[in-house]
């Protein structure tokens, strides 16, 4: 018999590991890292390059004598400082990703093979339109995936995110409001649960705002919004579902006020995938509306992006939509890119070239894999998923509103905690002892210690449990005898908690310099 | 001191009223990091932004409770918000109102009406 004769223990060893640390910092093979500048190489080069073949400079004596300052490291080591940055965050190719409002949901691969065909991939912005033919269709045919889900008949594709978007509308929505002599309208009114965006896009713009009073059930006070209408509101800009998971009932109502004041409708899209193919915005009265690409239709972003918030407007607004225009003829597609001729009303531009065409690819290959039925189910799971979140919670936790279910994220309210001096701070970090991200805490602004969790519909029913029962578990640990495990939490993630209010009083914007070569002069003093 | 739904605080010395966030409002905002404090000079009606408040949580605006001029700021505040937490209703002061019309703060609350008010919250 042939036989191994160098033997091995194959059980492991019981051993205390409670307070074990290794020699050099490392915690397994999840390596300690520190920034890229302060990996140092200063007078080294990743790359090889040729010296320039005429050197002689025309700077004179403005050529740099320091170090530019930039890291030098290898492709190894480069790519390995990113994979170990990598391993200490979280995704949701992980585990589910709760952040209310974000919809942090599957991004498919097959949005991510069709992106990288080399048709779409290895476009330039710059080349002739008459070689960029494919590409320039399936923006054509996003756009109708978009103008028929939302019953509008023009949209602007360039927006890069859904604030980008809003800053489009409102700016299609002031050259209305100046083509028609109404310029002096300087108000847009907000509802109190409004993204902080929406106010945030119009201050940017230029107006004035004002916001609209919530019911006690959670939406929009008619009433209240029936008397801030007048000659000087030139918007309204609202989200339904709103940010508290609750649809608007009554959102048509809201489009006739704002209307018969002279004010434009502006919906905020952002949770359009509680709705997709179940309501069309055109059919509400909406005269502008951002999509964000990377919530409803899974593209990817949170660090993965780029984002993209293209805009549908209405026949009111069509006129002012931005250039590039996107139009067909006999000699197929072509781009109007002057605010002349048949764009002549358009109010300028949103970025440089035509948009995210990434995020376009991967979008309709969302779009084409799920078909308008698939689509409809999108909405259909979204609300499910949430609902099914929410009656499992609630046996332990306080819903914000608790009569009727909610649509695509459950909302709750720390009144559950009351008294155990535990706060929604405090759980969001032992989520991440439990291996979930946390949900998106203290917004909407109208709800004490909001704890805003979107499941989104690419969950497993497997997936909410698990995520259900770690919540359940730290509320049981909440309210017994085992509130350290929250109020000192997290205690297995790479970092502890960290002191946000040191870092915000007192930022510390300077890095320990490179371990070799000479290091350039740190960037700013505290 | 008179105080305002909105959690202002206000109290006259002489024609000029000194105005703040209350403790209560201090806890809600938890840990302040930024004060933004007004221009000495700026013109403010009753319930026109004042001051901007910035926490861990949110950011905050603080609104004028009566109407006035700007004659002084709380300097100190840029280099130590966390005052607005340790001593809301004094030190951590936000600005002096020279006022447009006293008769305004009659419209306010007394304290003891003001903790009724909180009860109601």
């Amino acid at each position: 018999m042939a036989m191994q004769n160098i033997g091995r223990p194959t059980q492991p060893r019981a051993a205390d590991l409670e307070n074990h640390a290794s020699l050099t910092g490392g915690r397994g093979l999840l390596q300690d890292e520190p920034l890229i500048f302060e990996l140092g190489g200063w007078d080294k080069t990743g790359v090889d390059l040729e010296p320039a073949e005429h050197d002689a400079s025309d700077l004179g004596d403005l050529v740099r004598a320091e170090p530019i300052g930039l890291p030098g490291l290898s492709e190894p080591e480069t790519l390995r400082h990113y994979v170990r940055l990598s391993q200490k965050n979280h995704a949701i190719d992980l585990a589910l990703y709760p952040l209310g409002s974000c919809t942090m949901k599957h991004n498919p691969r097959l949005n991510e093979k069709a992106a990288r065909l080399a048709g779409f991939a290895d476009l330039h912005p710059l080349q002739p339109v008459s070689t960029a033919q494919g590409a320039l269709a399936l923006m054509d045919r996003l756009a109708h995936w978009l103008k028929t889900l939302t019953g509008m008949p023009a949209v602007a594709l360039t927006p890069k995110a859904g604030a980008h978007g809003e800053l489009c509308g409102l700016l299609a929505i002031k050259a209305a409001h100046d083509d028609a002599g109404q310029g002096h309208r300087r108000t847009v009114l907000t509802p109190t649960s409004a993204h902080g965006t929406n106010p945030a896009t119009a201050a940017f713009v230029g107006y004035q705002v004002a916001e609209i009073a919530q019911t006690a059930d959670g939406r929009i006070d008619l009433a209240d919004l029936a008397a801030k209408l007048g000659p000087e509101v030139a918007a309204i800009m609202v989200t339904n579902p709103n940010t508290c998971g609750l649809f608007e009932r009554d959102i048509v109502e809201i489009a006739r006020l704002t209307h018969a004041a002279g004010a434009y409708f502006y919906a905020d899209g952002a949770n359009f995938n509680a709705v997709v193919g179940r309501v069309k915005p055109g059919d509400l009265g909406v005269d502008a509306m951002h999509i964000n690409l990377h919530k409803t239709f899974s593209t990817p972003h949170g660090g993965g992006g780029p984002g993209a918030g293209p805009v549908v407007l209405s026949e009111a607004l069509a006129p002012f939509a931005p250039v590039p225009w996107l139009v067909s003829g006999p000699q197929g597609f072509g781009l109007i890119e002057e605010p002349a001729g048949e764009a002549a009303q358009a109010f300028g531009r949103m970025c440089a070239f035509q948009g995210q065409m990434g995020m376009f690819v991967r979008a309709y290959a969302y779009m084409r894999s799920h078909g308008a039925d698939g689509l409809r189910q999108v909405a259909e799971d979204a609300v499910l998923n949430a609902n099914y979140v929410k009656a499992r919670l609630q046996t332990a936790m306080t819903p914000a509103f608790p009569d009727g279910p909610c649509m695509h994220e459950a909302l709750f309210d720390d009144s559950w905690l009351e008294g155990t001096g535990v706060t929604t701070l405090d759980l969001a970090k032992a989520l991440i002892d439990e291996g979930f991200h946390p949900m998106t805490m203290y917004f909407p602004l109208v709800v004490h210690g909001a704890m805003l969790i979107e499941p989104t519909e690419t969950e497993p029913k497997r997936e909410l449990d698990r995520f259900c029962e770690a919540m359940l578990a730290l509320a049981k640990a909440a309210k017994g005898n085992d509130r350290e495990r929250l109020k000192g939490a997290p205690y297995l993630a790479p970092m502890r908690r960290l002191d946000e209010t040191l870092a915000a009083r007192k930022p510390r914007l300077t890095w320990r310099p490179g371990t070799t070569g000479v290091a350039p002069a740190p960037l700013a003093a505290e | 001191m008179r105080f305002t739904k909105d959690h202002e605080w206000i109290e006259l010395e002489g024609d000029v009223a000194v105005i703040g966030v209350t403790a209560y409002a201090a806890e809600q905002l938890g840990d302040v990091v930024f004060v933004e404090t007004p221009e000495v000079g700026k013109q403010v009606k009753a319930g026109d932004n004042l001051a901007v408040v910035e926490s861990v949580k949110a950011a905050s605006d603080v609104y004028a409770p009566v109407s006035g001029e700007v004659v002084e700021a709380n300097e100190a505040l840029a280099d130590a918000p966390e005052t607005v937490n340790a001593a809301p209703e004094a030190a951590g002061w936000f600005a002096k109102l020279k006022l447009a019309n006293p008769a305004e703060l009659d419209q306010l609350m007394d304290r003891p009406a003001y903790e009724a008010y909180l009860q109601t919250l």
